[in-house]
């Protein structure tokens, strides 16, 4: 059996997914529970990033895949369990971000540093975007302006760590280059 | 046979448009699961015993963190204290001097209250019992602000319970689970919590969106707020107690009023968690179903009206008891046994020797020692049972 987006000349070399999958996710998850600590210096809080559009981001970039989805729905299952969300909160939302950065992923693949973090900045703002339509839909009223933009600022600065992962794994499988 | 010789071996499977249909599976997957998501209801729902089996870990482990975290904050306190030491203590002197004048103020109108108490036999609420509880987690982004705390329901903690901080009201309690509860701030877009302005009685609904100044929202009447005014939970709907305080008004930047939070004034690691659920529990309810009739100038013969039991006669079918339902008549206390009833300045007529006597309802339970309904003496005159009415 053969794959469709394989070319010829260099041999596949399938991504494992535990290196580019689970331990990814594990390290996200724990990233947003050393910052739900409830510390306060000088009147200030932790920044809260959503640590899971990294890997919307960095995963449909790497390349296609069927269990990258699932897992995704997994990570955000947990998020909405930890953040006390409603059940598919944050798994739609990343989803939704996910699916964004697959369908536009010719267009960003080979691109400069600068223009895939801009491109990161608009799948985070796609997410946070959905998650206000979602709360707004539920709760019937507006989430504050400033505290999404706040949430959207933090996480848009993680993009050194989308870049790393998109760099560790996007020459692993020569076939969605 | 291997695979590459089997007939399957020319078999192109497009994987971007495999893995664009998995995308749109596990987008469903989550459509639905957020549409089934009834997080509003109270009720346990169906994700209940999944969150607090979650909780329940979540907390262990945030225990773990926080212990280390909070001596950490509590070091960055005490070298701040340092730095602001002169100006808190003018601060401090300063409210000190406001305060003096607020005791004295207290004590006086703490005396008319207890006369105008005394006189009208007011009922007030009686002490909520509380646990206090560690805060472990803490979520704070725009869409959820939610806490966990770690006293559950072996506690006697439930779903609904208020939530308050050394300051104020910090939200409710939205989950519960053996050893841990989940709190949902008034800075969460799901909450909404009734609220007065102190000042002028006005009532509004402080509505999360959140940031950490929610919103005074559904303000009637001319000038119903100012910037300062104290905010208190108003009691409407008997899911907070009364008097509560929330924070004071302030307008913000984009034209709405909103309540900066007392309860933001310090770190919220320690929550005193009420054990109140509703009015209705502080009614004595089997005192609410017992009518008592005032008592007659003379012993009158009335009739019997079906389904009422009169003491001291045979009920009907068994032999003594009152059938479900049924409402007890008693005779008439005395009027140091009706403790609810306003005492009116110029007496009522009594009614007519011979006119069947109104019906009242035994005042619910009180903080202050409610005298129980009098028993009648065996000797006592025959009571007339009659129609049960509207008291007052």
């Amino acid at each position: 059996m053969t794959l469709s987006g394989s070319r010829g000349g260099r041999a596949a070399r399938p991504l494992n997914p535990l290196t580019w999958l689970l331990l990814p996710a594990l390290a996200c998850l724990l990233a947003t529970w050393l910052l739900a600590v409830p510390l306060r210096v000088a009147g200030l809080r932790l920044p809260e990033p959503v640590f899971a559009v990294v890997l919307a981001f960095a995963w449909a970039l790497v390349r296609p895949s069927l269990l990258a989805p699932f897992a995704l729905l997994l990570v955000g299952m947990v998020l909405d369990l930890f953040w006390g969300a409603a059940m598919g909160f944050w798994a739609l939302s990343l989803l939704i971000g996910y699916a964004a950065v697959l369908v536009t992923r010719p267009l960003i693949s080979g691109q400069g540093y600068v223009v895939t973090w801009v491109w990161y900045a608009g799948t985070v703002l796609l997410v946070l975007g959905a998650a206000y339509l979602f709360t707004m839909m539920d709760a019937r009223v507006r989430p504050s302006f400033w505290a999404v933009a706040s949430q959207a600022l933090v996480t848009g600065l993680l993009y050194p760590v989308a870049g790393r992962l998109i760099d560790q794994f996007e020459e692993a499988d020569v076939r969605f280059r | 046979m291997p695979f590459r010789e089997s007939p399957l071996e020319d078999l192109k499977v497009p994987l971007t448009w495999t893995a664009g249909a998995a995308v749109g599976v596990a987008i469903l997957v989550a459509a639905f699961m957020l549409l089934g998501d009834r997080r509003d209801s109270l009720d346990e729902e169906a994700w209940g015993s999944i969150r607090n089996g979650f909780d329940r870990g979540a907390a262990a482990a945030g225990s773990v963190l926080a212990a280390p975290v909070r001596g950490v904050g509590d070091g960055f306190e005490w070298i701040g204290d340092y730095f602001g030491a002169v100006s808190e203590n003018r601060r401090l002197k300063r409210e000190l001097r406001e305060m003096r004048q607020w005791r004295d103020t207290a004590v006086a109108l703490r005396d008319v209250n207890d006369r105008y108490g005394t006189i009208l036999r007011l009922k007030t609420y009686p002490e909520v019992p509380m646990v206090t509880a560690h805060v472990v987690t803490d979520a704070r982004g725009a869409f959820n602000t939610t806490r966990l705390a770690n006293a559950g329901t072996e506690k006697g903690i439930k779903v609904g319970h208020p939530v308050l901080s050394e300051h104020g009201l910090v939200g409710r309690v939205v989950g519960v689970a053996r050893g841990v509860s989940r709190v949902m701030l008034v800075t969460d877009p799901s909450s909404k919590t009734p609220v007065l302005v102190d000042r002028t009685n006005a009532r509004a609904i402080l509505t999360g969106d959140g940031g950490p100044n929610p919103r005074l929202e559904f303000l009637r009447g001319a000038d119903p707020v100012r910037n300062g005014d104290p905010i208190l939970t108003s009691g409407d709907g008997g899911v907070f107690p009364r008097g509560i305080p929330v924070g004071v008004a302030v307008k913000g930047l984009d034209g709405v009023w909103r309540a900066r939070l007392y309860s933001d004034r310090s770190p919220i690691d320690f929550v005193r968690i009420l054990q109140f659920q509703d009015f209705s529990q502080l009614a004595n309810q089997p005192g609410l179903s017992v009518t008592t009739v005032p008592a007659l100038a003379a012993p009158v013969a009335a009739p019997v009206i079906p389904g009422s039991v009169v003491p001291g006669a045979p009920a009907p079918g068994a032999a003594g008891a009152t059938p479900p339902g049924a409402v007890a008549v008693r005779p008439a206390p005395t009027a140091a046994a009706v403790p609810s009833r306003p005492v009116a300045a110029t007496p009522r007529p009594r009614p007519a020797a011979t006119a069947p006597a109104p019906v009242r309802r035994a005042p619910p339970a009180t903080p202050t020692p409610t005298p129980a309904p009098v028993t009648p003496p065996p000797a006592a005159a025959p009571a007339a049972t009659t129609p049960p009415a509207t008291p007052g």
